[in-house]
């Protein structure tokens, strides 16, 4: 039942001192960081102020921009001789966040990965097609390593290139894979009018699905359309990557790993810590991480803690599914976009006035992106100047953002400016 | 021996070339000639005016994505083959047309001309001695 049944199903109170435990160390190594070192010192804390869990409170919150702010190595807490990996966010636009791993996290991050998919009930026997990209996007490599640390046979499959996906799936014998679920229905379809019905033809019982918000009614779609059990998970690149929470076969929330993180949900306007059951902005610290802890993170994501026990006996948290970011960032297709990303972009075309609008929308099975841009007075009487471009505007935006969006020119004027702050997003996916 | 057309991005969306026309109608500004253009997203409206400056300047007031473009109005016979004859002109002189619109009333008709080459082609005009149209004319047809 259980991959590591003493620590997932220890009781509340051994778990919070396995924790204290762990928070202390970690606040210990943090202080090796240059910037944790100058935190620390600003605020006088040291690895003595934590005394209870109540004292991380003491500790001030990290940010993606203090990410930023101290590109590359400015929180490594190891030599980086002691370092053997690194991942980086997929975001182009000014430094990139990136994270940093000894042997000993990458081994704890693959058994992690590991213990979410023995929960959901694959074993060494099973066939693991993971059609995540490889490389700095976490989604490949981590589920590569939890998967091998399983004992599944895993094929590294990685993204794109359907009808490939679908020949590996029926002559490997795959049964589950990992797989965004937008992409998941695609699949599905191709499959249909290949004339394989995945619920016959293929050995397929489970999917990973995650890297992208997505609704129940998705959820239930991707299970009749490939004949699976289809389980949420979570992850980002900060807190290593896959595996920092999973659903359970009662898919009723996300079990967060309280041995490897603590979990605060905290309003993001006050920044005061709300109780359970409560939406706000997750905060993450890690408690098992040696090359690069980070403290009381701000993960801009919202969700809340569901209240009440888990009927399959684990003691760790759920969270409820993902409701959303406190700040603006768009997940699309498993890519991570900030509207300033797009804005910069097209406010350097002096043919284009300086309003937007991006909509996301689901059209068939797949999320697209639709960027209406107003033309500035520039106007030509020319069809293959403003065909032009928009092929150039397409280009620069792929380029910037790892996918296609559709681009439509609109007359001055023509965007919705609404009252103050213009909208810039609009995000019609179905989600919750 | 160049008159200015109007060009105006137009959505396509409902209602938006009656927005414009209206504009027009609303300054009582006559439109001699007009066509549309059209891709899936987006149309360009093209119109010839009674009074260009003062529909070009309405437009602008109303914040319209608009230009001037210059293009040739050629008056010919309404009678079989003087449309053939008169582009034929332009073509034996190697210039391309980029598009054309004709209207014609009972004894004459008109060509608005956009050619890839407006220099070559007023040079055809004074050489065949073609009948046109001036900026003048207008307020006349």
């Amino acid at each position: 039942m259980y991959w590591q049944e003493e620590l997932e199903t220890m009781s509340r109170e051994n778990l919070k001192k396995l924790q204290l435990e762990r928070l202390k160390k970690t606040v210990e190594a943090a202080a090796h960081a240059p910037f944790y070192k100058k935190v620390f010192e600003e605020r006088g804390i040291t690895a003595d102020s934590i005394q209870s869990l109540e004292d991380l409170q003491k500790i001030p919150f990290t940010t993606k921009q203090d990410l930023r702010d101290n590109y590359p190595f400015g929180l490594v807490a190891i030599p980086l001789q002691k370092c053997v990996r690194l991942h980086s966010s997929s975001g182009t636009t000014g430094n990139p966040t990136v994270v940093l791993h000894s042997q000993k996290d990458l081994d704890e991050w693959a058994n992690q990965v590991a213990r979410c998919m023995y929960m959901v009930g694959l074993r060494d026997t099973d066939v693991f097609q993971n059609t995540s990209g490889y490389g700095m996007f976490t989604g490949g490599l981590g589920f590569q390593y939890g998967a091998e640390r399983l004992g599944a046979l895993t094929v590294p499959a990685a993204a794109g290139n359907t009808k490939r996906q679908i020949k590996f799936i029926t002559d490997f014998g795959t049964t589950c894979l990992h797989i965004i679920p937008s992409y998941a229905t695609r699949l599905a379809e191709v499959m249909y009018e290949m004339g394989i019905d995945p619920r016959r033809d293929t050995k397929l019982h489970t999917v990973c699905i995650g890297a992208e918000p997505h609704s129940e009614e998705q959820r239930r779609r991707i299970e009749q359309l490939l004949g699976v059990k289809a389980y949420n998970c979570f992850g980002m690149s900060e807190m290593n990557g896959p595996g920092v929470a999973f659903e359970c076969k009662e898919q009723n929330g996300l079990h967060i790993w309280e041995d490897n993180v603590i979990v605060e949900i905290i309003d993001p306007v006050t920044l005061e810590p709300l109780p359970e059951g409560e939406v706000g902005e997750m905060v993450l610290t890690t408690l098992n991480r040696e090359a690069m802890p980070l403290l009381r993170y701000r993960t801009r994501d919202l969700t809340c803690i569901l209240p009440g026990d888990c009927p399959c006996g684990r003691t760790h948290k759920r969270l409820a599914r993902f409701k959303g970011r406190s700040d603006d960032m768009i997940i699309l297709k498993g890519v991570n976009i900030f509207p300033i990303q797009i804005e910069k972009i097209l406010m350097n075309f002096k043919e284009l006035g300086s309003d937007y609008l991006i909509t996301i929308e689901t059209v068939g099975n797949s999320d697209e992106m639709l960027i209406e841009v107003e033309l500035s007075d520039l106007f030509t009487d020319d069809y293959s100047v403003l065909q032009r471009l928009t092929k150039e505007i397409t280009r620069q935006l792929k380029d910037e953002l790892l996918l296609t969006p559709r681009i439509r020119l609109v007359a001055k004027g023509s965007l919705p400016t609404g009252e103050g702050k213009a909208v810039r997003v609009k995000d019609l996916r179905k989600l919750c | 021996m160049t008159i200015n057309q109007i060009s105006i991005f137009l959505e396509n969306k409902y209602g938006k070339l009656s927005e414009i026309l209206e504009l027009l109608a609303n300054a009582n500004i006559r439109i001699v000639a007009t066509t549309v253009a059209d891709t899936s997203e987006y149309g360009i409206l093209r119109i010839i005016v009674s009074d260009t400056q003062k529909a070009f300047s309405i437009l602008k007031e109303h914040n319209v994505s608009a230009n001037l473009t210059e293009v040739l109005a050629i008056v010919t016979q309404s009678s079989a083959g003087s449309f053939a004859h008169t582009l034929n002109c332009f073509t034996k002189a190697g210039i391309s047309i980029e598009y054309m619109y004709c209207f014609s009333t009972i004894d004459k008709a008109i060509m608005v001309l956009r050619t890839n080459n407006q220099e070559s082609a007023r040079e055809v005009i004074r050489r065949q001695n073609l009948d046109y149209v001036t900026e003048n004319d207008l307020a006349r047809i």
